[in-house]
């Protein structure tokens, strides 16, 4: 059941902050020999959790997260590609204050319409 | 959320073990052409080894394991006026191959640099979910 006052958007700023934390994962292990490169499912996680069935944003997280398939393979088995991980950060990092400014907007409607403006 | 690892630990992490490659890149550079009097006291260029330390599924941060030394053998030189040669005129060079140094610290100095900027976002957007409804 979602949200009456936030709609999807709570939800959806739990993940984006969860997906944030895997992509610095992903950055802060470029170095790291073996390492393989995770991202998460975000539609299908956002569903799962704006779902009826009680999932928590953390849970849709954990159970929607898939190995990043590399677009060049590198000899120490890393699959990080910093290009990649760097525009998918950025690209998080935007929506997440687009969700943010969602926020906003509501929590300002919601003032307005409370002091009678 | 069950994962203990913000992503300042993460990002914070990273960068001490990029520091802390840094260092034996600084190290090695510093003892390029360095001679000794025997093959074994000769210095050989040192490496750091990473090793991932994950917390929940996707969320792991970065270590140093170990720092261990590069199997590369320090190259012989007919030397006999130095004064650390050896009875037959031989000294032995540092095995530290300088380009490849140097390399390796553009790399680090990106990866660092990489983990900055994670921090930075992370901390703007913690800070803007702060002042919401302000």
């Amino acid at each position: 059941m979602s949200d009456p006052l936030f709609g999807v958007h709570g939800k959806a700023l739990e993940l984006r902050s969860q997906r944030l934390s895997l992509l610095a994962s992903n950055i802060a292990n470029a170095a790291t020999p073996g390492y393989k490169a995770r991202d998460i499912d975000f539609t299908k996680a956002l569903k799962q959790a704006a779902g009826a069935n009680g999932v928590s944003a953390g849970q849709a997280a954990d159970a929607n997260v898939q190995y990043r398939v590399p677009l060049e393979a590198s000899l120490d088995g890393n699959t990080v590609e910093l290009s990649t991980e760097q525009n998918q950060f950025a690209e998080n990092a935007v929506k997440y204050r687009t969700t943010l400014s969602f926020l906003e907007g509501r929590i300002n409607t919601v003032m307005q319409a409370l002091k009678g403006e | 959320m069950a994962n203990n690892l913000s992503v300042f630990d993460i990002a914070g992490r990273a960068m001490s073990a990029q520091m802390m490659r840094l260092n034996t890149t600084a190290s090695n550079l510093a003892n390029a052409g360095a001679v000794a009097g025997s093959k074994e006291e000769a210095f050989r260029s040192i490496k750091p080894v990473f090793k991932s330390v994950t917390d929940a599924p996707g969320i792991a941060t970065v270590k140093v394991d170990s720092v261990v030394a590069t199997k590369i053998d320090p190259t012989k030189r007919h030397d006999p006026s130095n004064p650390k040669a050896d009875k037959d005129g031989n000294v032995w060079e540092a095995a530290v191959d300088q380009a490849q140094e140097l390399v390796e610290m553009m790399e680090t100095s990106r990866q660092y640099q990489n983990n900055v900027q994670v921090m930075q976002t992370a901390k703007t957007l913690t800070l803007d979910t702060l002042r919401l409804g302000k």
